[in-house]
């Protein structure tokens, strides 16, 4: 017991400490190496003021367009439905909500344990159904990585350790909630170093895109 | 070029795809999680089933280059020896990737849900193929013979100047040629010349009734750019310096483009960026020209198309420059019976011919799958004919339709408006004289 009370505090403290650090320079870090290149003047006369659609897109995007949707309903969908649930879980479990307030001091309402509890279970699922969608479909059987297969068990690992260490189906707890903040924190150390930076990235991806399509006209 | 093509190599390819990469690349690259939804966009894929045709695959060399050399975790990797080169036959084999599959049509950039403007990186990647001695033979030829002679197709201004003769012969109008001063001066693509020759003839019997001045210009006819096409710099911009240089002659204070789709894109919107400055005159595509004069009330039409038409909007001038609503106001003006394909303007599918493709003799097996894209959506709205406004997209239906036995005549819009013009009262035209 002992033992895992001393990996737990190890998580909490030392680790979480190493984790926070490697993830904020390593993300100020990518965010430096894409704006660092920044972009040539455009001489083009525009057709429209490109801040707007552009921030427009970082909305719009979120949805894919009808003909998308058709032709990719189990991407979308489930991608969704992960999305949202992942989500859920970190934002509004209210000890999650709990150590946010210990780090930046602020914080907002929770949504009951069971409605967490069945969204994490939403989750899980989905999280096996992308899983096997990879590895069955073939273009993205084709085009993934080891690195696609890395990010999954990580993301994958962080939410079934929450669940494990919820319902205490591991024991002693410490050593449960000791796993799950030790996922957590691979997860933050891996995030600027993998595609995981989408988190941050789409958005300023999502932002030139449209940018550039709203200077020519189109709502992208 | 042959003599240039002794020092393409390697490592000049991989300086130009440094050279290449901006803030927008990093963010795109960043932001991949290979979703694969880029590929339920290009027809390309869906037309072949074929992932390796997946868009986000075709920047893999790109994409190399910046995680080692413009990111911290693949200098890391570099270092430990882990970086995945670009090798000489990495990029042969990306070779049909980045032209024979792609169109640069961007409707990836349009559906990719992290924001990705793929068909910018294949621009940029495009680059680095040419600098490393890795584009088709086709599109090579092509660009030779642009700069050599002015026209992607080696064709001269006397082909054009018996072409002039001939629409003078049957409208009775004068073709105005290097004039000063007037409105606007007019390019030509050499596929429209050679195979649309009806353009011309539509325009100046359209400008008259307009009463619009403008004019060609013996040193510039040619709006095409062989050189953004296959991916290089240097000659797409003095493919441009030509156009501007002979609208500054002129004086002419806008150019038109023509019915076009890439030559639009690259004059419109690539030009003033490869010479470094803006442009002392305005461009517009030959359908905003025509809708703003419907819109000034100067077109005076008589009669409609009553046959069921439906349009095919050219990537390059519908999703890559937004001239969507315009053709479809020339519709309303001159067609009865016009019906929209499902997907269109911005999400239209393209014909499978641009970017060089068409160019690229090698592809056009490729060419014609994607083209089965558009082929289904011509026949969910069964049109007895379709209308286009691209040389390039109006070549390609034409051959595909005809490849599949399907009966749907392809039209180009300007000529159709042209077709539908009031006659001028032929006493008002005497009055001035009398």
């Amino acid at each position: 017991m002992s033992q895992a009370m001393d990996f737990l505090l190890w998580t909490k403290g030392p680790m979480f400490t190493i984790a926070m650090v490697i993830f904020a320079v390593g993300l100020l870090a990518r965010l430096v190496e894409i704006f660092v290149l920044g972009r040539a003047t455009n001489y083009a006369e525009p057709r429209a003021n490109e801040w707007l659609p552009g921030f427009r897109t970082v909305l719009t995007r979120t949805v894919a367009d009808p003909g998308t949707f058709e032709r990719a309903p189990f991407n979308v969908v489930v991608g969704w439905v992960w999305h949202i649930g992942f989500l859920m879980a970190l934002l509004l479990f209210i000890p999650h909500i709990e150590l946010i307030k210990g780090v930046l001091g602020i914080s907002w309402p929770g949504l009951a344990n069971p409605v967490i509890d069945f969204f994490t279970a939403v989750t899980l699922l989905s999280l096996v159904a992308t899983l096997v969608h990879r590895m069955a479909h073939p273009v993205k059987r084709h085009i993934s990585t080891v690195e696609d297969y890395l990010v999954w068990t990580i993301v994958f690992l962080v939410v079934l350790t929450g669940y494990l260490a919820y319902h205490r189906l591991v024991s002693p707890y410490p050593l449960a909630l000791g796993m799950h903040i030790l996922c957590a924190e691979i997860f933050l150390i891996m995030l600027p170093f993998t595609k995981l930076t989408h988190i941050f990235t789409a958005f300023i991806a999502r932002w030139y895109n449209g940018a550039a399509f709203g200077r020519k006209g189109v709502q992208s | 070029m042959s003599a240039q093509e002794s020092t393409l190599s390697l490592e000049r390819g991989l300086a130009a795809f440094r050279a290449e990469i901006d803030a927008p690349t990093a963010a795109f690259f960043s932001s991949c999680v290979h979703c694969g939804i880029c590929a339920q966009s290009c027809p390309f894929y869906l037309e072949t089933g074929d992932p390796k045709y997946t868009p986000i695959l075709k920047l893999e060399p790109l994409r190399r280059v910046w995680e080692a050399e413009f990111t911290l975790w693949g200098r890391i990797k570099r270092l430990l020896g882990l970086e995945q080169k670009v090798t000489d036959a990495m990029l042969a084999e990306w070779e049909e990737l980045l032209y024979d599959s792609c169109s640069m049509c961007g409707r990836c950039s349009l559906v990719c849900p992290v924001g990705n403007d793929l068909a910018y990186m294949i621009r940029k990647t495009r680059e680095g193929m040419v600098q490393s001695g890795h584009a088709p033979e086709g599109l090579i030829n092509a660009s030779i013979r642009a700069v050599t002679t002015g026209s992607p197709m080696g064709l001269q201004w006397k082909t054009l100047a018996v072409q002039i003769k001939h629409v003078e012969a049957s409208t009775g109008l004068e073709v105005p040629i290097d004039k000063t001063g007037v409105d606007y001066m007019v390019l030509l693509s050499s596929m429209e010349i050679i195979n649309f020759p009806e353009y011309l003839e539509a325009i100046t019997k359209i400008f008259d009734h307009a009463g619009v001045t403008w004019t060609l210009s013996t040193e510039c006819f040619e709006a095409t750019n062989a050189g953004i096409q296959i991916g290089n710099k240097d000659i797409a911009a003095q493919l441009v310096e030509r156009v501007v240089a002979a609208a500054e002659k002129l004086k002419v204070p806008n150019v038109i483009s023509p019915e076009c789709g890439h030559a639009f894109t690259a004059i419109r919107w690539e030009g003033p960026n490869l010479i470094g400055r803006r442009y002392p005159f305005r461009v517009f595509h030959i359908v905003e020209v025509l809708e703003t004069l419907r819109a000034a009330g100067r077109l005076k039409t008589e009669g409609k198309e009553t046959d069921r038409l439906s349009m095919h909007d050219p990537c390059n001038l519908a999703r890559k420059s937004g001239v969507i609503q315009q053709q479809r106001n020339l519709m309303d003006l001159v067609a009865d019976d016009f019906v929209d394909l499902k997907e269109h303007g911005r999400y239209q599918w393209c014909c499978g011919a641009g970017g060089g493709v068409s160019s690229n003799e090698r592809a056009e097996p490729l060419k014609m799958a994607a083209f089965k894209r558009k082929k289904a959506q011509i026949e969910e709205v069964e049109p007895a004919r379709m209308v286009t406004m691209c040389a390039t997209c109006r070549t390609q239906l034409e051959e595909g339709l005809e490849e599949f036995n399907m009966d749907i005549p392809v039209v180009g819009l300007t000529e159709m408006i042209a077709d539908h013009l009031v006659e001028k009262d032929a006493t008002a035209e005497e009055e001035p004289q009398a």
